[in-house]
């Protein structure tokens, strides 16, 4: 059976090896692409199109979860969705939510008996797909439901501490720090290293990424509805469905629009 | 430090008023021998001695107090002794008096040398159980603290195993000695070495407190080693030692964690990975120790300088050297990146 796969592995020889074992297991599957972050691994996923991604979870940049949480927001309409296998050294709390969310994982080192096995069952399922080929909305579907599974349990691909929650953020302008009630804050959005904090008055920038901002807000109260952004749910006045099923929330007191993406769709829906 | 708990401190003042009951007795005993009239001078010197205890031991809780010893602080220990001593003594001798029917101020303010005799018997007993039992708690409670120190010792020992012996790195690095094997065995050899030599290094470093330079940079080159194959073409590494520092006594695992932090923290992280300059250089009376990456920086770290590691240099360093030893972490502007880690060790103290 011939299949096209990516493999993102940051330490070279375990990618060559991946490499080298894969083929000699399954020699109709033709390797696209070996990249060494997570970044690269959304850039050359997105050109090349492969069914199979091998993940590794901890990548310089963006994790093997991140990775795979912007695929699933990029990923064009009416394409099939990749299967992920992440592969990890020793990340406990990962594999605890691999196995919630039904996501094939291998773990290093890998046996030639483990890969086999996880090339059998990729083959199943690539098999599956194809006799199913009219719906290939479907394979997204099922990618997105186990990736909400993985999110919620592992945000960022990290261990979960839980850190004290914020109640003011002290945000610096010029020579001042501001002192911004969280409960004023209407949306945080991500921008590079940075988070841009939008308040009906003024917007500021702070010097965290909103990986590290997110576990310190209430979960209740601030939806993340995008990987960069996160939205206080009682400043959303609407959330409108478009013709092409794009999710978009107005806010209560500020004219900016916010799209959310196809991971958290499901958030809003009427009671 | 547990504080110490109502039901103790009760104890503690029954246990107190017995003892000082057992030596009134003798005071009482010694004044009947040598005065005669044996239960008056008995009822006296229980009533002043448990008088002046009840003054002086209570009287401490009208007080803020050391938790150490649960005496008052500085002066208001001496105010308590000075003001609850007399005190207890004249309560003392009206209970006294009015248990057998006379006035001892009468018979006292007649021989001012006798009531200076029974003043001062008062003062030195008093003084001497007050000073016995105020230094019983602290001895009790210097014993708990030793206790405790002890334990958070371990409880450290135990952090820097696991902060060294991460699982993430010694599975990668076993995933890669597996691929190594079947690729280059005389590789694989000298991989599996350095891993040996790794944790053996590791599981021993707390024996010692000082070892030579070249030892800890021993250590440094294994780490090194297993990374270099790891990281491959992302890790650039130099290693810069003088000859004549190599036998200068160093403290065990004083550079590891800063080697093993700016891998971690700056060169893993980082997409184009780095290089790393390991320096020991002397400085004037200095010997200076610096770890330099090309890393993310520090501010591309979580909580920066509260690291484990970071945190255990410092505290090593300041237990061997006091103030003479410097450590610090800052982000180098000459526009490369990263950060750099110095500790300045005296040179007088190495050899």
């Amino acid at each position: 059976m011939n299949a096209t796969a990516l493999i993102a592995e940051d330490e070279p020889l375990l990618a060559a090896h991946l490499k080298a074992e894969l083929l000699r297991l399954w020699p109709g599957l033709s390797i696209v692409a070996t990249v060494g972050n997570g970044d690269a691994a959304v850039t050359q996923a997105c050109a090349l199109r492969p069914q199979i991604l091998f993940l590794d979870i901890r990548m310089p940049g963006m994790s093997g979860l991140e990775a795979a949480h912007a695929l699933a927001e990029d990923w064009p309409e009416g394409e099939p969705f990749p299967l992920v296998v992440f592969v990890t050294a020793h990340d406990e709390y990962a594999i605890e939510a691999f196995e919630r969310a039904a996501v094939d994982y291998v773990l290093k080192p890998a046996t030639p008996e483990r890969l086999a096995q996880t090339c059998a069952r990729l083959q199943a399922t690539l098999r599956q797909r194809s006799q199913a080929a009219s719906e290939p909305g479907a394979a997204l579907d099922q990618a997105l439901a186990q990736l909400r599974s993985l999110l919620t349990h592992v945000p960022g691909g990290a261990p979960q501490e839980a850190p004290p929650r914020l109640s003011v953020i002290q945000a610096g302008v010029g020579a001042a720090i501001h002192m911004v009630k969280v409960d004023e804050v209407l949306y945080f959005e991500a921008a590079d290293k940075y988070v841009r904090l939008v308040t009906p008055e003024r917007e500021h920038l702070i010097r965290i990424s909103l990986r590290e901002l997110l576990p310190q807000l209430d979960p209740q109260r601030f939806w993340q509805i995008h990987r960069g952004t996160v939205v206080r749910a009682d400043a959303v006045a609407t959330a409108v469905r478009d013709e092409a099923g794009k999710l978009t929330l107005t806010l209560r007191g500020h004219p900016d629009k916010l799209a959310v993406s196809r991971l958290y769709t499901h958030l809003f829906k009427a009671m | 430090m547990t504080p110490i708990t109502q039901p103790v401190r009760t104890r503690r003042f029954l246990r107190n008023a017995l003892i000082v009951a057992a030596f009134n007795t003798v005071i009482g005993v010694g004044l009947a021998l040598r005065n005669g009239n044996a239960v008056n001078q008995m009822v006296y010197s229980q009533a002043i001695g448990l008088s002046i205890w009840a003054c002086v031991d209570l009287g401490r809780l009208l007080f803020k107090r050391d938790p150490k010893s649960d005496w008052p602080l500085g002066w208001r220990r001496w105010f308590l002794l000075g003001v609850g001593i007399p005190l207890g003594y004249a309560i003392g001798v009206v209970i006294g008096d009015a248990y057998c029917g006379c006035s001892q101020w009468e018979q006292v303010s007649n021989s001012p040398r006798q009531l200076a005799a029974y003043l001062f018997l008062a003062v030195a007993a008093s003084g001497g159980i007050s000073y016995f039992f105020y230094a019983g708690v602290r001895r009790q409670t210097l014993e708990q603290l030793v206790a405790t120190a002890q334990r958070d010792a371990a409880e450290n020992q135990l952090k820097l195993l696991a902060s060294q012996l991460e699982p993430h790195m010694l599975f990668n690095t076993l995933a890669n000695l597996r691929v190594l094997i079947g690729l280059d065995a005389p590789r694989a050899q000298l991989m599996l070495d350095h891993l040996v030599a790794y944790l053996r290094a590791t599981l021993s470093a707390s024996r010692n407190m000082l070892h030579p330079l070249a030892d800890e940079m021993a250590r440094i080159d294994d780490y090194l080693a297993l990374m270099k194959i790891r990281m491959g073409e992302r890790l650039q590494v130099q290693v810069q030692m003088p000859a004549e520092l190599r036998e200068l006594a160093v403290p065990t695992l004083v550079l590891q964690p800063l080697v093993e932090n700016a891998i971690k923290h700056g060169l893993e992280p980082h997409l184009e990975g780095g290089q790393l300059d390991v320096r020991a250089e002397h400085q004037g009376a200095d010997l200076v120790l610096s770890v330099r990456d090309t890393g993310v920086g520090l501010s591309g770290v979580a909580n920066d300088g509260t690291h484990f590691g970071v945190a255990q240099v410092r505290e090593r360093l300041a237990t061997l050297y006091g103030e003479a030893a410097s450590f610090t972490l800052n982000s180098p502007d000459d526009g490369a990146g990263g950060t750099l880690a110095t500790v300045r060790i005296p040179l007088n103290r190495t050899h």
